[in-house]
């Protein structure tokens, strides 16, 4: 049972990474005011972006280059969304597309449909005297991005509930014609929000591949990003929020590679189809019963004029 | 945009005041001088000095300070919160939320204002929201202070608080600039007045050497357009008088209309927004709902109308149940609806006028023949009603975001005076609109109820309540406060209630 316990929590916390980067960066742009439907192309772009650097150079480089990837088409969006004032949720899609289409092509044209070559994965470390403590130890044993997004959630909600920085993103998501009237810039903030939401989202691809795969593959990042944006809803826009959600929606993957491995005859009973859903139903599930997005940022969506009232 | 070489002086330690019609520039010209808006052309001197200010920041460290008509706050934050944006105090790098406080706290003191520095913006009364954004300009040193238009949502207790705050800033050295449209209240405050007409600064005079009327006629312009302030539109039908005073003879109580008990119903949020409503209107009255903004009114008219559900309570409404109400059975029961917020609740802004005359009787004649559109009944129609109701321009092919915001709400008036309804529900009927329309408006919903519909109007306008209702109930916290029929109307009593004061009678 013990055992059982322990690798479910061990490759909860393996998972969990990328889900809480990309929930992170989507939340800050949205306390922002801007939607960030576009993670999923994000992550697609920082995941295929570091695998490709890693070949290259070091992991934790190719990491960074995953990072600035993602902010650079969240750049895009930025533009778009900021500069042009478009429709935020179209922008962001079209990204999702782009990203979807670009790495497919990229990919079958540089390397073949069956993934980028194997690369080095980030290093794993052992924290020696964790391993041996029943059930803590499966702290133990992870790379870096499982430490870091440990603690990323708690520096996010310092940043937004107690520096000067943090107060004026909240106001300029609620109100950004109250920011503006106080001689602050709308659009700097939220360029700011956009191309953080953009570096996290690319951390958060970037890690699939250089963390949880050893490569990137054609589906990568297979919908991740939009679970991301539930974990940031069903977290209700905060950092803290957001990091439980996405613990809970990392637990519900580990409990299908769980179960599959550890009661075979279940796949008897349930087609795989099913159990590789679980992480998808529970998603739609805990948002139906959330219900409404009373918790949102009243600006949310609605592009930034400064004689409209 | 609406500025065309305007003037305007202004001297230290005045509190001069900026009156001009809906759309006359006041509030545009106060935005340049605020650096929201850049002039294309013209000069700017500050202590005689030529300045420009590239955005409010410039104007901030200039010692201007700005009260928008709409609140620049944000209601998820705290009163310190939204005072100190832009400038918080910090301590090694973090927010000093206490120090924040404090400093709000003596600056508000300091002024004379009672306000708590943590509580949150959106718990705050309209009036106190106002006080935050004073503190706000204040805070910042403000030497100069424009008030955009800052008694139209205040009771009248709360307005003459607002009038002595100003004089009070005055005579501590500070100059106040207020814009304003109530003619009678800026002759009480200010030493001088500037009137602007069509984006010129057409007079300035002193307060004391002026009258309402003088004001008046200097705002719409002699000639033509005066007879729209007297309050006899062009148009209205004989018989029909707009003025205040001369209210349209004794009520006739008609058969009962709407009887609404006990109505309880959420708001947006969630929260109770009525808790227990009972109302009686009568064939051919206006019955006028007076209340501070977001008290209910809102939520009333949308249960009317079958746009919101109730949660309890009900009562019958033109011979129907009002419980389980829709927006179809309400029209089909002969409900009329002249919503507050036009363009996202009565029009299709990008449709063309005589579509939007048929909508909701699309499929009735002289809009429809069969399951097809009737083009020429429909266009016969539009173009007589356009007329009549005076709408500029009279094409019923343009699209109505062409129009203006007057003209707009003409078009959904006719509309639904046009379907001659048996209880009409109208909010804010004339918010933003000019004198001219405003007359044009009240004179229509005289109209209606002379021909016997019941008329409930929701205002946050209390002159304008008292000058068409024949009887008002005042909503305070989704409750009725008082009940007046019109012999009993006063100012300050339904100021009174509206901030929420019972009484033993009533």
């Amino acid at each position: 049972m013990l055992e059982v316990l322990h690798s479910l929590l061990f490759s909860t916390l393996d998972a969990a990474p990328a889900l809480v980067f990309a929930a992170l960066g989507a939340m800050l742009s949205e306390r922002a005011g801007v939607v960030s439907v576009g993670v999923e192309g994000m992550m697609r772009t920082g995941a295929f972006c570091a695998a490709v650097a890693a070949l290259a150079m070091p992991t934790p480089t190719a990491v960074l280059v995953g990072m600035a990837a993602g902010a650079g088409i969240a750049a895009v969006h930025g533009y778009l969304s900021i500069r042009w004032r478009s429709d935020q949720v179209v922008s962001g899609m079209a990204l999702n597309l782009v990203a979807m289409a670009g790495g497919t092509f990229l990919l079958e044209s540089l390397y073949g449909p069956n993934g980028t070559p194997a690369i080095t994965q980030l290093p794993r470390w052992d924290l020696p005297g964790l391993s041996a403590v029943p059930l803590l130890g499966a702290l133990s044993g992870h790379a870096a991005p499982t430490y870091l997004a440990l603690t990323l959630p708690f520096v996010f909600h310092l940043l937004l509930t107690r520096t000067p920085l943090g107060l004026r993103l909240r106001a300029v998501g609620d109100k950004p014609h109250a920011v503006a009237t106080l001689g602050l810039s709308v659009s700097r903030l939220r360029w700011g929000a956009v191309l953080g939401g953009g570096l996290m989202a690319g951390l958060g691809g970037a890690v699939l591949s250089t963390a949880v795969l050893d490569r990137f593959e054609q589906h990568t990042p297979a919908g991740l990003g939009f679970m991301a944006l539930a974990a940031m809803v069903f977290g209700r826009w905060t950092p803290l929020g957001a990091f439980a959600a996405a613990l809970f929606f990392a637990f519900g993957n580990a409990l299908r590679i769980g179960l599959a491995s550890s009661a075979p005859w279940l796949l008897d009973l349930v087609p795989q189809g099913f159990l590789l859903a679980l992480p998808y139903l529970l998603t739609l599930l805990v948002l139906a019963l959330q219900g409404q997005r009373g918790h949102a940022p009243a600006a949310l969506g609605t592009p930034y004029e400064q004689e409209s009232r | 945009m609406s500025l065309e070489d305007a003037s305007l002086d202004i001297l230290p330690g005045e509190l001069l005041a900026v009156v001009g019609e809906n759309g006359a520039g006041k509030s545009s010209l106060m935005n340049v001088l605020y650096g929201l808006y850049q002039p294309d052309a013209g000069t700017f001197l500050m202590d005689g000095k030529p300045v420009r200010l590239k955005s409010p920041r410039d104007a901030i460290a200039r010692g201007i300070g700005m009260v928008h008509q709409h609140f620049m706050l944000v209601p998820t934050l705290t009163v310190a919160e939204n005072v100190v944006l832009g400038r918080e105090p910090t301590r090694r790098g973090l927010l000093d939320l206490n120090r924040a406080c404090a400093e709000v706290a003596a600056t508000a003191k300091r002024f004379g204002f009672q306000l708590d520095p943590r509580a949150r913006v959106d718990t705050l009364t309209v009036g106190s929201q106002q006080k935050v954004e004073i503190v706000k300009a204040l805070h910042r040193g403000a030497q100069v202070l424009i008030l955009d238009e800052p008694t139209a949502v205040l009771t009248p207790q709360e307005s003459d608080e607002l009038a002595q705050v100003m004089r009070g800033l005055v005579a501590q050295g500070r100059t106040v600039v207020l814009i304003s449209h109530k003619l009678k209240e800026v002759l009480g405050v200010a030493d001088r007045v500037a009137v602007m007409r069509r984006g010129r600064t057409v007079a300035v005079v002193r307060a004391a050497e002026t009258s309402v009327s003088a004001l008046a006629s200097l705002m719409v312009g002699e000639g033509s357009r005066g007879a729209a302030l007297t309050g006899v539109p062009a148009t209205s039908a004989p018989g029909v008088h707009d003025s205040q005073g001369e209210h349209a003879g004794t009520v006739t109580a008609g058969p009962i209309v709407l009887e609404a008990k006990d109505l309880r119903a959420k708001g947006d949020n969630g929260r109770p927004a009525l808790q227990g409503v009972s109302l009686t209107v009568h064939a051919g009255e206006i019955v006028g709902i007076a209340g501070v903004d977001g008290n209910g009114q809102r939520e009333l008219a949308e249960v009317l109308t079958g746009l919101r559900a109730l949660e309890g309570g009900g009562g019958t409404l033109l011979g129907g149940p009002l419980a389980g109400l829709t927006p179809t059975l309400a029209k089909a029961r002969g409900v009329g609806h002249v919503p507050e917020d036009r363009l996202a609740r009565a029009v299709v802004k990008a449709m063309t006028v005589e579509e939007n005359v048929a909508l909701g009787r699309h499929r009735q004649p002289p809009f429809a023949r069969g399951p097809w559109v009737d083009f020429k009944g429909r266009r016969e129609r539009a173009t007589q009603l356009l007329a009549t109701y005076d709408v500029r321009p009279p094409d019923p092919t343009v699209a109505l975001q062409a129009l203006s915001g007057g003209n707009q709400q003409k078009v959904v008036v006719a509309r639904e005076l046009d379907a001659e309804p048996k209880l009409l529900v109208v909010v804010q009927p004339t918010r933003g609109l000019d004198i001219g329309a405003v007359a044009q408006v009240h004179a229509r919903l005289r109209e209606a109820k002379a021909r016997g519909a019941g008329v409930v109007m929701v205002s946050l306008d209390l002159e304008e309540v008292l000058a068409l209702s024949d009887r008002v109930y005042v909503l305070y916290e989704g409750r009725v406060t008082g009940h007046f029929p019109r012999k009993d109307l006063d100012e300050r009593e339904l100021g009174r209630r509206m901030l929420g004061a019972e009484s033993d009678h009533g």
